[in-house]
């Protein structure tokens, strides 16, 4: 079993980071959701509150860590343009891509929106952490910075889906591939 | 403060009664984050528009005009929120208002970094 260097950087920008921060929206949005909650019957405690604030804090690191592991790492082996004369674009997706009518779209509607949306959500869920750290408790107080931090992190999710889906639908059409082999495992017959 | 003036009224403010934190660092830092999605979406449409900006926006060649694009609205987001902290901080604000810009530019972001609404606004 094996695979290569960019294939695995490419799976730890997506899954790794990307992944990983979509599942996390989740627990995020119900505990911002109870926040919201004109009716609150259960106050978030002093520990539930730490508990959050590191929550979200990891979120936001996993927000930058996609959008800058994507932009500085993957996106240059997806554009990379081909030498003169090669006219085997598997090394190079966007080439690839754009090779085709049927597959130019992935490029031209998917990845020129993604490239630019995903950085919706470090941005706001930076906020959003920055916010919660800043007021902690007292944010009860506060419903309309509330609503916007709930507000947000709703946009930070649907930017990230956005990225997320034309990600791995790019990918599995034109595979970031190439780099040196990594040998994750011993074959057997 | 002057004494003659009338105290805000703190429901105006979004807040609600016994707050001890002003509002003013949120409205600031959500704000400036509705202005950094806007600019990531603003610059991206424009070094598409000229090829003369995207130029410029190549910071990193590998990476290309994106690179410059991003850097350029996480420059200004930051700065953006850094002056309006300092402004803002100590500042009880009309918190209704100041979400609706921050939803209007949050909202036009994702608009114009949809590429069918660019191509649009650039009649391609």
């Amino acid at each position: 079993m094996q695979t290569s260097f960019r294939e695995l950087v490419t799976a730890l920008h997506g899954i790794g980071c990307g992944g990983l921060l979509l599942l996390a929206f989740s627990g995020a949005l119900i505990e911002l959701y109870r926040l919201c909650t004109p009716d609150r019957s259960s106050p978030l405690s002093a520990c539930e509150r730490k508990l959050l604030r590191g929550y979200l804090i990891v979120m936001a690191l996993l927000a930058w860590g996609t959008v800058l592991s994507g932009a500085y790492m993957v996106y240059p082996w997806y554009r990379a343009h081909p030498p003169r004369g090669v006219t085997d674009y598997a090394a190079y997706p966007q080439r690839s891509l754009l090779a085709s009518p049927a597959t130019a779209g992935w490029h031209n509607l998917g990845m020129e929106w993604k490239e630019h949306v995903a950085w919706f959500a470090p941005i706001a869920l930076t906020m959003v952490a920055s916010v919660f750290i800043k007021y902690g408790s007292d944010l009860s107080r506060h419903r309309q910075v509330r609503q916007a931090a709930f507000a947000f992190t709703v946009a930070a999710f649907i930017a990230a889906g956005i990225a997320g889906a034309f990600g791995a639908l790019i990918n599995k059409n034109a595979p970031v591939q190439g780099g040196a082999v990594i040998k994750l495992m011993e074959g057997t017959k | 403060m002057n004494s003659n003036q009338p105290a805000k009224d703190p429901a105006e403010m979004g807040d609600e009664p016994g707050s001890n934190i002003p509002n003013g660092a949120a409205a600031a830092a959500i704000l400036s984050a509705g202005a950094g999605c806007f600019c990531v979406s603003l610059f991206g449409l424009l070094g598409d528009a000229f090829p003369a900006l995207a130029h410029v926006f190549n910071f990193y060649n590998p990476t290309g005009p994106l690179s410059g694009v991003t850097a350029a609205a996480i420059v200004i987001w930051l700065i953006l929120w850094f002056v309006l902290s300092r402004c803002w901080g100590e500042k009880s604000l009309p918190m209704r208002k100041i979400n609706a810009i921050a939803f209007l530019l949050l909202g036009a972001g994702l608009l114009l970094s949809f590429p069918p609404f660019g191509d649009l606004l650039q009649g391609k």
